[in-house]
Parts: C-alpha cells; structure tokens; sequence
C-alpha cells in the first residue's frame, strides 16, 4: 500500500464541460453529432511565435512529426467558422452567461474585462492551430462533505474536433464537435487520496448540472489531472472521459512518479550530470552486418543508426523499481511519436540480434565505460536525430526526477506519454474578437439566476416528489433531469415512475446493447403524457422504447406496432366476466386461492394494455361476487 | 512604438502616474483580486477603462481602471524578440529565385505588443520559417512596400514592375511578389500589360490566413509560388493561390483572368471563364496548359510601366445617376469602362451622357456585372444602340482587368485611337474567344 501523503501527492482537477447553448461559441451552427461526413479537406499546422518571440515546445513536437491532418465534416453541424475559412463571428453572449454563472456558484472573482486568447495546439485538434479560450474568473472554492478545494480559473473555450484515426503519416479528425463552448474549472492542486479526489470531481459535476446549462451525456464532460509528488514536476494527464477512471489514474502516476524519484536518487547518488549525456552520433558502421532484423531493415530503406551514450546510467534503464515502470519503457514511448518502433539500450543487450561485438563497438565509439550505459536507435535519417535529441532530453530530465510533460489515459487507469507540457509561450490574442467588457447590470441579472447548491435540489426531488435518495441522486445526474421535472409538473403520472423510467429502464436498454443516446427528449417526454391520457399502460413504457430504438420508428408507430392501446374499464370488465365464468368449477374448488391463477390468465390477455393493479381489483371483486352467489 | 501603446485616456493617466510601461512585470491591486502578471498594449479602438494584464499562465484580462487601488512595478519585464529557429543548410547550385514583398501577411510575422505586421523577412528568416524553400531555390528577398492591398495604387505597380525588371535583368531565374489578397488581381493584371513578354515567371502570391496562424495558407502558398518560379517552363505574371479547403491543392492563374471571389475562403482566387493555366500537387506543375508562352533564356522584353488613372469603373444599377458620367467628363476622365448588365446594357436613359463622353473623345467600354460570361452587344436593342453611340464591347474581360488595361493603353498609347485599338486587341490573353462548354473549366 502507497502512503500518499508521505510521497506528498498533490492533484489538481481540470473539468471540462460542454455547455448546453443554442449554437456554438463562435458561429451559428448548432451544437450536434454525426457519423456523416460530406466535406473532406487537407491541412498542414506550423508552429508560430508567441507574442513573447518564443515557440512552444508542445507545438514544436508536433510539427517535427510531419502528419498531414485529414478533416470531415457536417455541412449542418460545421460551417466556414469550423473549417477555418472564415473569421470567427462574435462571441455567443449565452456561453458567456452561462459560464459567468457558474463563476458566481463557486464564487470566484469575475474579470472585468473577458479577452479571448489563442491557445496553440498544433495536433489537428482544431483547423486553426489554436483553441480559443477566455479567462471568465479567478479564484473561488468547491464546498464538498469535508473540504474546499480553492478553485483556480475558470474559463471559456471552444472544444477541439474529435479524433477519428490516427495513422502513421496522417491523422483524421471530424468537425462535428469542434467549437462547441465548455466551461474549463481548474482546481489548485490538493493532497488526499485518490478516492477524494474523485469525489471533488463528482461534486463539481453536479454543481454544473444544477445550473442547467451544460449539456448532458456522454464525452460531454472530460477531465484533466494534474498530478505530482514532492519533489518531482507536475504532470498533466489530459481528456479523462470516465469518473471512475480518475482514482486508478491518480494511483498509477502517484506509482510512477515514485519509480522515477527512485531512479533519479540512484543517478544522484552515482553523481550523473546532464553533461554526462552525450549527443547523438551516427553508428551505422558499425552495424553494416548486423544480424539484428530491425536495424537491418532500417538500413536497407537508406536509414542511419544513432547511438546517444548516457554516463552513470548502467542498469537504470532495465531497472524495474515498480512493475512496468521503466526508464527504457519511457523513453521507447517517446520515441515512437517520431515514427520509429521502439529503441535498444544496453541493459537488454546483448539481444534482439545485437552481438556482444556490436556492443562493444558502439560503446568504443562513445568512449564509454562500465557504469555507463547506451541507447540505439535506428530509423530514417530525416527524423532519426530529432528522436535521438528528445532521448537526450528524457535521459536529462531523469536527473531531475519527473519530467515535466503531458499524458493520456490508456482505458485499464494507466498513463502513457503524449507530448512534453506547454508552457505559457503557447497562449496569444485572438485579434479577431474585440476585449468584452463585463457590465454591472449583467452581473446583477446573472446573479439571479445562480441555481440553489445541488445538494438542496437532491432534497427537493426527496420532499417534493418522494424520490428515495439513490433514485433522486440518479436522475440527476442522467441526461433527463430537466424532462423529470417537466412530466412531474405537467402529467399526473407519479414521479418515481418517471424518474426510474429515466434512469434504471434506459440503463437497461443501453445494457441490452441499445443505443439510447437515439431517444429524444421529445418523444420520452410525450411517452409520459401518452401514460398520463391512460393510452399506454405502465407496463408497455419498456416495450416501446425497445420498439423505437430497435427499429428506429417514431413513438406513435412504436404504440401502433406494440399493439398496446389501453383497453376500456368496459372491455376489461368482459374479459374478466368472460374467464371467471370459464372457472366457475375453479373458484368453487378453490375460492379465493383461484386469484391468482384467474389474474395469470387475464394478464396474459390484457398485459400492456391495462395496469395490472386494475385488473387484480375488478378481478377480486367479480370473485367475491361469483363466491356470494 | 510606445511606452505605453494604445492606451489613451484615464487608463494612460493612470498608467503614467504609476511609472509603469509596457513588457514590465506589474502587481495590481483591486478591492476583489490581486493581478500579478506582465502589462500588455492595448488594442487602439477598444475603450480607455482597462488595462491588459497577462498573467503566468499566459491568458490576458482586462482590469477596471476604476477598480485599481495600486499598481507596483515588480520588475522590468523580458522584451520580447524573434527568435528564428536554425536555417537550413542550402545547396548553392539551385536556381536563384527573388521574392518581393509588398505586404500582406505572407511574408510577415505580427508584433502582438503593438499589434503591427512586420514584413522584414529576410531570407534567412524566410528559410527558417519555411524551410522547404531550401528545398527548391537559393532565395533573395527584397521589401519594396510594407502597405495592405487596399491602400496600392497605379505608382505602385510602375514600381513593382520597374523592380522585376531589375530582377530580370539581374538573372534570376524566377520572381515572386508577396501581395495583400484584396487587390492582387488588380496588380497581377497590371503587371502583365506592363511586363508584356517577361521571358521569365513572375509570380503573385498572398494568404487568405494570416501568417501568425499555425493553420495560415502563407507557407503553402509561398513554397508553390517559388516551385512556380524556379521549375515552370513557362514565362509570364500569373498568381499562385490555393484552389480548393486542402493545403496541398494549388491552382497556377493568368494574371489577366485571375478574381477574388471570395471574402475568406483559401480558394477565393479562381480563373474566370478560363481555366487555371496549371495546379501544383505536392512538388509537381501539373496539368500545363498548352500555348503559354516558354521560358527564354534572352532577357529582351520591353517595359511599359505607365498607367493613366484618369480611367473609372462604374457599375450600373436601376435607378443609376447618368450625371456620374458627366461628371467624369467635366473632370477630365480619359476613359470609362462600363460593369453593365447581363449581355453588356446599361438603361436608355444613359444614352446622352455616354453619347457625350464619346463625342468628348474618352474611351468607354462595357463589361457585364454578371462576371462569368461574355459581352454580346448585338442581341438586343439597348446593345445596338450602345455600339452605335462608340461604346466598345470587352468579350469576356473581367471588368478589374479592363479598367486596369484601359489605364495602361491611355497611360503608353501615341493618342486615343491608338489606345481604343489595343483594348479590342487580345495582348497577354485578357480576351478569350472562345467560351469553354465548362462554367468553372479545370
């Protein structure tokens, strides 16, 4: 068991969360998914300066890499603004709102004056290198069960296109989502356990949900963390799609952090310097008869081989201080981002085809000694040095420990290595959009509408409904709190129905393989009223979403095709005269005991079409009846 | 640039009281927040009630003038200064190509501080930027201008002709001229009547992005424009642009047939009632059309950089003002060219005045409005009675490229007859005569 508190583990949370407006941030097009395509095009993003003369590392890796960026497009959910060739149109005031509003929930202090900036990422993520983002707020704290979690900005920003493949010289991105404002909460980074964490998560999330203003669903919200021990650097792990995913994620860093505060003390004691790692030198002949495949083939295509000696890092690069956290594993995992499939360091050689001589020539070439170790590497020439330079920085970076730079979730709650962090050097305005003053008299009517805390709206689902609390809590956090509301009002159907219809029926559904993202809040809105005007029954509400997502037809078909039109209090009293007399030998052997074999059978007929608590009534009564005569 | 540029009014008085100036590491103090970051320029047309303060994390706000209890200088901040990455290194034996620049935002890169374009590329800089130039050509640059496309006038397209003709001379083997897009297409028309028979490729080349955006059209369109100039077999002025959303499509345009009909799009140049003379895919010229004029070793072509402006464009409308026309006669005009409708009419009630130009010995010639197309002043009546009053009919000129030959053939015929005869003849392929069964011909 990991002590967290005494290798200082310290997580700061970033959500990330899709607003729920009519349109996106910069243009007029509505917020909407697709799997249709009709617009393809090309890009290529280069780095540019910041306004400060430098060029941010992050972008600079990517560049280096040299994909080609694929896009497709909706032309209904993507216009010129998305494809970047037209200049963004003003921004969409009920983003600003809606985002000024969560400002005020958590109460931080709310800027003067909002300046949209470009942030640049030059992966493809967005068509024009950059995303825009805008300080709304500083400062501010999340209550939850025993802490505040100081809040540290709060931002608005468009989210990035979503990435369809990746391949080895292109990459493809689709355009649907690209654009559609969030709202970007940054926590300061607190110490606790990961199961803490997750819960500030939870609870930030509902605080969102219960200003009604962000959108609901899956890949609607994402999460960032910020992950360090003491000592080491902050790492980031970015787009963390499942609550649940965060404490595994937290635990593995915290793990790997520790691995590599290990192998950096061992280097400290050995005394290893950064100057102790040398620059690349081209090696290739001595592998002019290799027998090792992979460099064979590499200088078979016109490639080169590189050698970059690390002083006093024998057996650091193999050791293993916790399972699958090795330094060669980093570095192999950097390398891979320049297209090359992996490296060879010498505490795994000889091996893999390398010879002892081979070894041993190389290291003559580095003028290397014993507590000395190495790194191949083999690949075209074009990109083979810019591999080999970011080794040379890993192997430094190792010196001091963690290095810092950003990663993603692999889906088991591991990490692995994206890009190293970018700085502030990245972040320049977006002259296209003038600064926007924030007057008092918006605030003042924003202040309005700041919703009540998420805890008392849970309450109130209890009191005013009679949800228990786990029903209450499931609601809402579903997609379907506000349309849970909306029936409670507007039909008589009781509460707890339509809210476990919400929540536990469609999870059934969705379990079933169903893709209930397909539903529309307006169809499962008139499915209640359908219930309410007695024209459906309770029993048939499972049947007919099955009907409607598993052939795709409108709700009126799906009542149609189910054949389930509730029957009148006149047809169900002639059915059940109609079977009670077909029993009399049965109810005068049995008498009451008949009931529940009578209601079987009636059931059988009516199921869908009429409550069954209905039917047990009249049932009871016509066997009294029968019983009397 | 200023201390303390952009800022005006009671955020400049307050900033002044304080000692303060741009770049500098500043703490402000106001009753909600304490802002520590680095004090930015202000955009010179927004208001003077807040001061741009980038904070650590490299976002910008703004900051109430109002609110401000204090702000203390922390420190002098870093200047900020371009730091090019390495240049290439550049095999000396490839061919010697020259890129003017004019403005624009290709060939530029944006001082955020003070919001200005800075277009001194020099060609290490240029290489550095856009290191696959190394690839293809030994590059000199040279800043003629520094002005957006809107404020260019006929003087400077005299300049720039005169220049490529240095250039010429001067045996490189290719020109580029980097151009602002509005107004490109006037100055590539301009440009091939005044270098009529250059025996070399110069080439127009702009961006539709501008070059501070990691996703700007600049380096793209800068790498085809100088393929264009070192590799193509043909001489001439043409403009290279992007012709469709992909960054690795471009579309090789005659200067004289050359339009921007889109506000914003990449692919806003198109040919009109032509199709592009070549596309450029990857490193490749491709699709050549047959009859363009070879390159020539000889460095004999004659230059004719003079351009009358006594020459105006004039669109007709319902309801349009015929006193317009005379007004430019009162004024001295030499020449009007017409942007009539359809098959080339503007309204009966024009005849007098139009019928008074003539006789006053300007030139007036018609165009159609409509863009694609060609003139046919025959078919109906308002056309006949058009030609009757000495109005000249353009074929399918674009209307920009008439008014621009008008102002050269006034600017270098011997008297207007002379003149009258050179805008009906055909020179650098402003006239088609014959229509592609294609509307966007490729």
């Amino acid at each position: 068991m990991i002590d967290y508190r005494k290798m200082g583990l310290k997580v700061g949370l970033e959500i990330h969360q899709q607003l729920s407006t009519k349109h996106k941030l910069f243009c007029q097009c509505e917020r909407f998914q697709s799997d249709e395509f009709d617009t393809h095009f090309d890009r290529r993003l280069r780095p540019t300066q910041s306004e400060l003369g430098v060029i941010d590392p992050a972008a600079m890796f990517e560049f280096k890499k040299g994909k080609i960026i694929k896009y497709h497009a909706n032309r209904e959910s993507s216009c010129l603004v998305e494809a970047d060739e037209e200049p963004p149109h003003d921004l969409n005031m009920e983003a600003a709102e809606s985002a000024l509003i969560v400002a005020m929930a958590l109460k931080a202090s709310i800027v003067d004056e909002l300046h949209t900036m470009r942030k640049i990422v030059i992966d493809g993520s967005n068509t024009t290198g950059f995303q825009r983002t805008i300080i709304v707020a500083l400062g501010g704290f999340l209550k939850t069960k025993d802490r505040e979690t100081p809040v540290q900005t709060i931002c608005l920003e468009e989210d990035a296109a979503r990435l369809a493949a990746d391949h080895e010289n292109y990459r493809e991105y689709c355009l649907d989502r690209l654009c559609v404002p969030l709202v970007e909460i940054a926590l300061s980074p607190v110490e606790g356990p990961p199961e803490e964490i997750q819960d500030i998560a939870l609870s930030l999330g509902r605080l969102l949900r219960a200003t009604r203003r962000v959108a609901r669903g899956l890949g609607t919200i994402r999460q960032d963390i910020n992950v360090s021990i003491r000592g080491g650097r902050v790492v980031e792990v970015k787009g963390i799609q499942k609550l649940d995913l965060i404490s595994k994620v937290v635990e593995f860093e915290a793990t790997r952090q520790s691995g590599l505060m290990e192998i950096k003390s061992e280097l400290e004691k050995r005394g290893a310097k950064a100057e102790g790692v040398g620059l690349p030198l081209d090696v290739t002949k001595v592998f002019e008869e290799t027998e090792c495949e992979l460099v064979k083939k590499a200088i078979e295509r016109g490639g080169i081989v590189v050698a970059v000696r690390l002083k006093n890092f024998s057996g650091l690069l193999g050791y293993e201080p916790y399972p699958d956290i090795r330094l060669g594993r980093e570095m192999a995992e950097i390398v891979r981002f320049y297209g090359l499939g992996g490296i060879f360091h010498s505490d795994e050689l000889p091996g893999y085809g390398i010879t002892i001589k081979e070894m041993k020539s190389v290291k003559r070439s580095l003028e290397m000694s014993d507590v000395d170790a190495f790194v191949l590497l083999a690949g075209p020439k074009d990109s083979i040095f810019d591999a080999a330079m970011a080794i040379v920085e890993r192997a430094r970076d190792a010196i001091q420990g963690v290095p810092y730079e950003t990663r993603g979730p692999t889906p088991d709650g591991k990490t692995r290595f994206i890009r190293p962090r970018p700085g502030p050097a990245r972040m320049y305005p977006e002259t296209d959009i003038p600064p926007i003053p924030i007057t008092e008299e918006l605030l003042s009517r924003l202040k309005k509408e700041v919703p009540k805390p998420w805890e008392a709206q849970i309450e109130e689902y209890s009191s005013r409904y009679g949800l228990s609390r786990k029903l209450a809590l499931q609601v809402f956090d579903s997609e379907y709190s506000e349309l849970f509301e909306e029936m409670a009002l507007k039909t008589k159907v009781q509460p707890s129905l339509i809210a476990a219809t919400l929540t536990e029926t469609l999870v059934g559904l969705s379990r079933a393989g169903l893709r209930i993202d397909r539903l529309d809040g307006k169809d499962l809105g008139e499915l209640f009223i359908s219930l309410d005007k007695g024209r459906i029954s309770k029993e048939a509400i499972p049947q007919i979403l099955e009907v409607i997502l598993r052939e795709g037809v409108e709700l009126e078909d799906a009542i149609k095709k189910t054949g389930i039109v509730t029957i009148s209090e006149e047809e169900l009293f002639q059915i059940v005269e109609r079977i009670v007399k077909e029993n009399r030998n049965l109810i005068k052997e049995k008498g009451g005991r008949a009931f529940s074999i009578l209601m079987g059978r009636i059931m059988k007929i009516v199921r869908g079409s009429v409550d069954g608590a209905k039917v047990g009534l009249v049932l009871k009564k016509r066997i009294e009846n029968e019983m009397k005569e | 640039m200023s201390e303390l540029a952009g800022y005006k009014g009671s955020s400049l008085v307050l900033l002044k009281k304080s000692g303060v100036s741009i770049g500098d590491q500043i703490e402000i103090t106001t009753p909600k927040m304490k802002y520590n970051g680095i004090l930015m320029p202000r955009y010179e047309y927004a208001d003077d009630l807040h001061i741009v303060i980038k904070l650590p994390n490299g976002y910008n706000v703004g900051v109430d003038v109002g609110s401000v209890h204090s702000i203390k200088r922390v420190s002098e901040g870093i200047k900020p200064h371009f730091a090019p990455p390495l240049t290439p290194p550049i095999n000396p034996k490839l061919p010697r190509v020259s890129i003017v620049s004019t403005g624009g935002t290709i060939a530029s890169r944006v001082d955020y501080r003070s919001g200005a374009v800075h277009p001194a590329l020099s060609a290490s800089e240029l290489y550095s930027v856009v290191p696959e130039l190394s690839h293809y050509a030994l590059i000199d640059a040279e800043v003629l201008f520094s002005i957006y496309s809107e404020n260019m006038k006929a003087e400077y397209w005299s300049a720039i002709a005169s220049k490529v003709a240095e250039k010429v001379r001067d045996g490189y083997q290719g020109i580029v001229i980097t151009h602002g897009t509005d107004t490109m297409g006037y100055t590539s028309a301009a440009l091939s009547f005044a270098l009529a028979n250059v025996p070399v490729p110069v080439v127009l080349v702009g961006s539709q992005r501008s070059s501070d955006r990691p996703s700007s059209d600049a380096a793209s369109n800068l790498i085809g424009a100088v393929i264009v100039a070192c590799k193509a077999p043909f001489s001439g002025v043409y403009v290279v642009m992007h012709s469709d959303m992909s960054d690795d499509s471009l579309a090789v345009h005659l200067g004289t047939k050359v339009r921007k009909n889109h506000t914003s799009r990449r692919d806003a140049f198109e040919s009109v009632n032509t199709a592009p003379v070549a596309y450029i895919k990857g490193k490749e010229i491709e699709k050549i059309k047959p009859n363009l004029p070879p390159r020539r070793e000889d460095k004999e072509f004659v230059l004719k950089p003079n351009f009358d402006t006594r020459v105006a464009l004039l669109k007709f409308y319902p309801s349009f003002d015929p006193e317009i026309i005379g007004y430019l006669v009162d004024k001295g005009y030499r020449g009007i060219v017409l942007e009539g409708t359809g098959l080339g009419h503007v309204g009966s009630y024009c005849y007098g005045r139009l019928k008074e130009a003539t006789d006053r010995g300007l030139i007036v010639a018609m165009t159609s409005q409509c863009i694609w197309g060609r003139v046919r002043m025959t078919v109906y009546d308002t056309g006949r009675d058009l030609l009757n009053i000495g109005i000249i009919p353009l074929d399918d000129m674009p209307s920009e490229t008439a008014l621009v030959k008008m102002m050269w053939a006034l600017g270098n015929a011997d008297g207007i007859e002379e003149a009258k005869e050179l805008m009906i003849r055909n020179l650098v392929g402003e006239t088609n005569y014959r229509s592609d069964i294609e509307r966007r011909p490729i």
